[in-house]
């Protein structure tokens, strides 16, 4: 099988084939030799199981996390009185990104989907979305794998890493990840998913990493609700056939450079940003001893 | 390098809360466990830099320890491994130090017990890392292949009689690593292999002359 390393090569390797970017990619590990199509459906079955465990370890769970800097949030989210005016289904994916994010904290068990910072958004969009449109499990794994697809061909450009790329490299591509899910679960075509992922990508451009107290904890947690609904966002665009101007290809070598151009005090060091606030320098005086 | 795997994207199922300062921890602490290969008395854990700073709040420590008692990074024991029975069973001590020549998420093992070893490592990201230092010989162990290390004499024509007998197994070599203290002095090798050595092979080894230590370290699960 010919190299798929780009977005632009999936595209017509599916439009050759005739087939959904899941199976051309399960084709294409197959032909790598190292892991059978099997293997990935069980990996991904393995990882689908272990976000649903967090999720609902998480919503029951009101533990502090170590520093003591946060951990009610998902329960403050479902205790609320205000009326959404996202709807149910969006509401859910909040409720589980903090869920699995608080989880995560808590030295829980969770899944590195990309990185454990971003853990919360893929799980939240999959899964709220599949429960609420009764999704078969098979489905799911599809669509986890669309999204491992989607997490793949960017990680050949750059490092999933907030010391590498900054957020935009973790949280972004986590949202990319899930906006192909879901618009993979919607029925969308593969020029519609291709489109969410390089909607969410293009609107998350040069987000910074600068964690509180060097911890994956503050913007972190409340980060996964906001870009789980990013991703909503994106689906909802490419669904409607609105295309990025940009090709995917482009904006992720865009996204690439813009973490190179990135100063390295905000690219996991915690030297600036949030992390050299005044309020963020009296945690740390805090927390840290 | 080898390219990414959708596998690599969605998973590791791991305890939380950070891929590097976690996962990263408790995979260097299976590794240094698997040289040390026996029990050890007493293990000091001596962190540098930001799993120094942070280690604390991302349970760097509590990884390492975990993963020296054979733990693997998904176990939600590592939480309160340190009230464990298998943590009560062995003595540790942990230092935390800045040291701006060490990588920014260091580690030193120390082993006491029937053999006295320091194992050194770095976490490198996204849950990966590396072994850089046994003793005083530097090393190169991502633990992602079966390795041979070897401790000997350093007299000509050792590698050509090791890679000898490791051809008989008809196992492939990936890459060999060596280092020496010095001229005629003590020399290194570790060999990455694809695939399994067989117990022959490695008595074999072990029964060349000038050999000191002879050890099969195992690849971590990914
Ligand atoms: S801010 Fe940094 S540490 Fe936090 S999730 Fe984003 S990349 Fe990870």
């Amino acid at each position: 099988m010919d190299n798929i390393n780009t977005f632009r090569q999936l595209y017509y390797t599916c439009k050759e084939k005739n087939k959904a970017i899941y199976e051309v990619a399960l084709d294409y590990e197959a032909s790598q030799g190292e892991y059978s199509e099997y293997h990935v459906r069980l990996q991904a079955k393995k990882s689908l199981d272990a976000m649903k465990d967090a999720i609902k370890t998480g919503l029951n769970c009101t533990e502090p996390s170590p520093s003591g800097m946060s951990g009610d949030d998902c329960d403050k989210l479902q205790k609320t009185s205000a009326k959404s005016i996202l709807g149910s289904t969006p509401q859910k994916m909040m409720k589980y990104a903090l869920a699995t994010s608080e989880q995560n904290l808590r030295m829980g068990r969770i899944v590195a989907c990309p990185t454990a910072g971003s853990c919360g958004i893929v799980p939240a969009v999959l899964i709220a979305f599949a429960e609420d449109n009764n999704i078969s499990e098979n489905e799911q794994i599809n669509a986890l794998i669309t999204a491992g697809e989607v997490g793949r061909l960017v990680a050949n450009k750059m490092a999933l890493a907030g010391a590498v790329g900054g957020c935009q490299a973790e949280c972004g591509v986590a949202s990319a990840m899930a906006a192909a899910a879901l618009t993979q679960m919607r029925g969308g075509s593969v020029k519609q998913i291709i489109n969410a992922v390089a909607l969410a990508l293009k609107n998350i451009l040069g987000l910074t990493c600068d964690p509180v107290c060097g911890l994956v904890e503050i913007p972190c947690v409340k980060r996964n609700p906001f870009l789980a609904i990013h991703a909503v966002t994106a689906s909802e665009l490419a669904m409607a056939d609105i295309i990025s101007k940009i090709p995917i290809d482009e904006v992720v070598d865009a996204m690439e450079q813009t973490g190179q151009l990135m100063s390295p005090l905000l690219k996991e060091s915690s030297q600036g940003g949030l992390a050299k606030t005044k309020t963020a320098i009296a945690l740390e005086k805090n927390i840290l001893k | 390098m080898r390219q990414a795997s959708i596998i690599d994207i969605i998973s590791p199922v791991m305890a939380g809360p950070s891929s590097s300062h976690t996962a990263g921890a408790v995979r260097l602490g299976l590794l240094a466990r698997n040289v040390y290969n026996a029990k050890p008395d007493k293990v000091t854990f001596k962190l540098y830099n930001s799993y120094a700073l942070t280690g604390k709040g991302h349970g760097t420590d509590k990884g390492l320890l975990a993963g020296v008692l054979g733990f693997s990074v998904d176990d939600e024991r590592i939480k309160n491994i340190f009230d464990t029975p298998e943590a009560q069973s062995i003595n540790y001590e942990f230092e935390f130090l800045q040291d701006f020549n060490r990588h920014p998420n260091a580690v030193d093992f120390i082993f006491e017990g029937g053999l006295n070893f320091t194992v050194s490592g770095d976490s490198v990201g996204a849950g990966e890392i590396l072994l850089t230092k046994i003793n005083n010989f530097s090393v190169n162990l991502s633990g992602k292949y079966n390795t041979i290390l070897l401790v000997y004499d350093d007299k000509p024509g050792v590698i050509s009689k090791v890679t000898g007998i490791i051809q008989e197994d008809k196992v492939n070599i990936a890459s060999l690593y060596c280092d020496r203290s010095g001229k005629g002095k003590d020399a290194s090798m570790c060999i990455c292999i694809d695939g399994d050595l067989t117990k022959n092979c490695l008595n074999n080894l072990s029964d060349l002359k000038d050999m000191y230590i002879v050890r099969y370290i195992r690849k971590l699960e990914s």
